[in-house]
This record gives structure tokens, sequence and C-alpha cells, in this order.
């Protein structure tokens, strides 16, 4: 894709922000224009800009009415992200950037991939594996701090929410709901199957960056020991 | 100078204007539900707008504050008061002695903001001192208030020492010391349905014309489960035309979702960064107040209308925001 070859759409959703569509489905050709208009506007914001979100399709732009010199203010808001898209290029994107992960599988970790593997006619290992050697893109990061939503599981480890959802899942569970498989930064509440849970940390308020992953990433997990879990716990 | 909490009550929380800048980190906004009143606290203290006030939840705190501090109340009255005399909302209250300041029936209203001149001198956390429970960062080590608690105050601007001097030369009356003028700060005192102006979301079209007509001319109930993150609302059900499947994507404070249970929710300070529910309509900025301020089982109804319109409002509130800002410093020179 060249340079100002997109077609989007901008629109005003309230007092406060606009929002940019670059289409209307989950792929990587749309998360790539998402993510080399992020590296445009990170390095050109606008006055009166207060922060942009990247979702799956879509980035919203949040500003401060009064700090944008024009009424009403969208219509230059408007002008400017235009401006911008057109000068976004997707040469911009960096080589993939892959982030291991590692987790330990099953036992007290994982209560629910007895049920996964049952639920695929497959054995825990073969769930293991092939959750160990999928390629998960990060499309956004949302829902809690650091939570990713990844894409690119296979559908041979694919299960449905469990029907009453936990009211504590750890921070560091591993889950799995539907075709989507995912790391809980936080403790919070969650309907997952949980197959794991990893020692590292997808949040840390003192790291910089304070979140693991970010939009374009590529995520992949590693099986790990008991024993290696509370090696690498112990280490943080 | 310093707070000492001596009672937290139901839900008190450090919050300012919010966490912005993070939501791409999945880090919520959090800060005050109830930003008028909040900056309004700030304002006539002589405090920056964004300073850190307590949020105060329907059943107020047992506070002890010292000799020399400024405050102000603003939101809800939840009747506080001095050594049993009551303490007047929307002004500065400047305290000759060391007094203990308590709360009593919630009047009108449901979040009260207590601002000191100075601020709460606490750690920022990405940029702010707000409280975000779940994830427990900002505020006081992440959580509510809670009994024995010590929060140190900063040091007060300029304006917040010429409104001491100014208060110090009216006739002092017991152990504090109040401001003739105020700042006007609407309330509900009645029972009638509050009603909210919104304007549609684009996602407006897939809700059938029946659910149009029911969501414009009915009243809805506060539901219990209501808190800061949403209030969850009960009434006629909400359907679409057909299920739509979404994509996660943006949502903002005043967004009305519908869920496929049909009862709405209107997203609040602690939304989540993306929201994957039909999105029906948004309410206009300046009656997110008039919503914050509500308790459950309280109802509201649904008036349309313009984004424009929601603009105008808009500009409208910041422009008497900035008169007040402006006639403040008059006084003070």
């Amino acid at each position: 894709m060249e340079k100002g070859e997109f077609k989007i759409e901008i629109s005003q959703i309230n007092e406060f922000s606009a929002l940019i569509e670059f289409g209307n489905e989950i792929n990587e050709e749309i998360n790539k224009k998402i993510r080399a208009f992020c590296l445009y506007i990170d390095e050109h914001p606008f006055e009166g800009l207060i922060e942009y979100v990247p979702y799956f399709t879509s980035i919203s732009i949040i500003y401060e009415p009064l700090k944008i010199d024009n009424y009403p203010p969208f219509e230059k808001v408007k002008t400017i992200l235009e401006d911008m898209v057109s000068n976004i290029n997707i040469a911009s994107i960096e080589e993939e950037n892959i982030v291991e992960i590692p987790v330990c599988y099953s036992g007290e970790f994982g209560p629910d991939i007895e049920q996964v593997a049952k639920i695929n006619n497959i054995t825990v290992d073969e769930v293991i594996k092939i959750h160990s050697e999928g390629k998960y893109l990060v499309y956004m990061i949302g829902f809690a701090p650091g939570f990713p939503y990844l894409g690119g599981m296979s559908e041979k480890i694919a299960a449905p929410r469990r029907e009453s959802p936990r009211t504590a899942i750890p921070a560091g569970s591993v889950g799995i709901a539907g075709m989507q498989t995912g790391v809980y930064p936080i403790e919070t509440p969650g309907g997952w199957q949980l197959i794991g849970r990893t020692p590292i940390k997808l949040f840390d308020l003192n790291g910089e960056p304070k979140s693991l992953l970010k939009s374009g990433d590529i995520a992949k997990f590693y099986p790990i020991s008991y024993d290696e879990y509370l090696r690498l716990k112990e280490e943080k | 100078m310093s707070i000492t909490v001596l009672n937290p009550g139901l839900l008190t929380t450090i919050q300012d204007l919010g966490r912005c800048g993070y939501q791409k980190y999945g880090v919520i906004v959090s800060g005050a539900m109830d930003t008028y009143a909040m900056r309004l606290s700030n304002i006539v203290i002589g405090n920056e707008e964004n300073e850190a006030v307590l949020e105060i939840t329907m059943v107020g705190p047992v506070l002890e504050l010292q000799k020399g501090t400024l405050f102000s109340i603003t939101g809800a009255d939840i009747s506080p008061t001095i050594e049993g005399k009551a303490v007047p909302m929307n002004r500065p209250i400047y305290l000759k002695e060391d007094c203990t300041l308590k709360f009593g029936a919630c009047k009108s209203g449901c979040r009260s903001y207590l601002a000191v001149a100075g601020g709460f001198d606490i750690p920022i956390v990405m940029d702010s001192k707000s409280t975000y429970l779940r994830a427990q960062l900002g505020g006081v080590e992440g959580r509510a208030l809670k009994k024995s608690d010590v929060i140190n105050i900063g040091v007060k601007s300029t304006i917040s020492s010429r409104i001491i001097s100014n208060l110090m030369e009216t006739k002092w009356e017991d152990d504090f010391v109040t401001s003739s003028w105020y700042v006007k700060y609407y309330t509900k005192r009645n029972y009638k349905s509050t009603v909210i102006r919104v304007f549609e979301d684009r996602q407006f079209k897939y809700i059938s014309d029946e659910s149009i007509n029911k969501f414009f001319r009915s009243e809805f109930n506060i539901d219990t489960k209501s808190d800061r993150m949403g209030y969850r609302l009960s009434g006629p059900k909400i359907e679409l035309k057909e299920k739509l499947e979404m994509i996660s994507g943006e949502v903002s404070m005043g967004t009305i979702q519908v869920p496929p249970d049909g009862n709405p929710i209107i997203l609040l300070a602690d939304k989540q960064t993306a929201g994957g529910y039909p999105k029906i309509a948004h309410v206009a900025s300046v009656d997110i107040q008039r919503i914050v301020q509500l308790k459950p089982n309280e109802k509201i109804s649904f008036k349309k209308i313009t984004l424009k319109d929601a603009e105008k409002l808009f500009f409208q509130r910041e422009k008497y925001i900035s008169d007040i800002k402006k006639s403040i410093k008059l006084m003070t020179m």
C-alpha cells in the first residue's frame, strides 16, 4: 500500500472526540494502517490533542475543544486528521516485534485445560503444543491495563466461555474464550477457560514501557515447568 | 499541613480530571464523576482546576482538619458540619482552629467534592492522582480512604493566600470563616425524574422503531448495580432491528450502550477503554453531571438534542466557568 491510498472515514463522536475508521473487519492489513497512523501522530501531535486510542479497525482521537482554534472544533480536527492520513506510510512499520511469554500450562494454573482438550477431542499435551506453537498478532490493548486482544489462535483449541464466570481470576492467567486467547494482567472476574499462567507482568507501573505488549507486536507463548515459573516469578 | 481520616464514609476516593494518555495501554481514565462540581471546588479556593480532590459518595467521612486550612465543598449536599454548625457549600471556608468536619444526611445529589487549597500531596501515577480501584493505582495506595489515613496538603497558590487574607478581614464567627459570595451549582431536590439530554450515535439506526419511541417516552430507573464505571438502567427493553456482531471499539464517558438484555448502560468515569456493545446515543457532556448526582432507584428520562446543540451547551458551560475564574481573580487582586 502506497502513501495516500487509504480509504477512511472520519466522524465526530461527541463534543471532544473524533473517530477514524480504516475498515470494518479485523485483519492484519487494517492493523498495519492503524499502527502507521499511530507512529505518525506520535511524531506529529496537534495542538489540543489529549490522546488517541487504537482499536481493531479504528482510532479514536480525543481533543480539548477549547484548544482547537476553530468553531466548531471538529471541522478543523477533521482537516488535520485527513492531512495526517494522507501522510502516513505503511513502509514506516518496522519488522515484526516478537515478544515471548513463558507459560506454566495445566495443573493448578490451568484448571480448564482438560475441558478444552475434551471439547476439541485432543489431549492436554496437544492443547499445549498447539497453543505454544501459534504466533499471535496483538490487535489492540484494552479491557484492563496491558490486556492484549490477540488474533491468530488455531480453531483446534477453541472453547466457549465458561457458563458461570469465576469471580476472581489471578493476574497472569492464560485463557481461551471462543476463538481468542489472552492473558489477564490484573486480578479480575471473567469467564475464560484457564489453561495456564505466566510469571511475567503484562503491565508494570514502574516499567518503561508500562505495557509488555503493544498493538502490532507478535506474541508467542512457550511452556515452562512449575519450578521455572517459581524462579521467574522470584526474579520479578 | 494534613488531613486525618477518622472515618472514611461509604466510598471516599481521591480524584482529579483523570489519567489521560494511557488508554492505549488499557489504562482507564478514572477521575471525578462530576467534573463540573470538582472543578468549581478547586476554583473557589484558588487551586488549579485539575487539582486532586476528595470524591465523597452518599455517606460522608469524618475528617480532622488543621487550623489554617482553606477548603470548599461542592456537589451533593451531604449536610457537612463543624462542631454542629452547618458548613455552607460552593464557597471558600477558612479554619481558625483545628476542626472535625462531619457529614450527615444526603439531602441532594450523590457525590460531594472536597478540595483543599494546595491540593493533596500524594504521588502522581501516570500523570494523575486519580484512584483506579480495580488496578489498585493512584490515590492513596490505589484504594478508597480508610480510617487513620493521613493525607498531606501541598503549598497554597497566591490566589489561595489572597482569598485567605480577604476572609480574615470579614467578621469571625466560630472556628471557621466563609465568604459571603458563592458559586451556583445545580442540584435536584425533588422526586421527579431528571431529564437527560442525549444525541444519537451513528448506531442509533439499528434500534427498532418501537424501541426508539420507548427510549424517548419512558422513564428509566437507575439500578442498584450502578457504580463509577457505569449507570445501569432498567425500564422498557431497547431492542435492535436485528442482532449485530460488534467489533470492540471506541466508548466515551456518556456513551449509552445496549447489551443483549436490552437494559441500557451509561458509561462513566471508570469506563473500560473499549466496548463491544451497540452504542445508541451519548449524553450531552454538560448533563453527565446530572446523572452522576443521581442515586440508585432514582428516575431519568431522555430528551433528544443534536450534537451541535450539545456542543453549544458545552461552550456555554466553559464560558460560565471561565467567567467565575475571572471574577475570583478580580476579587483577589
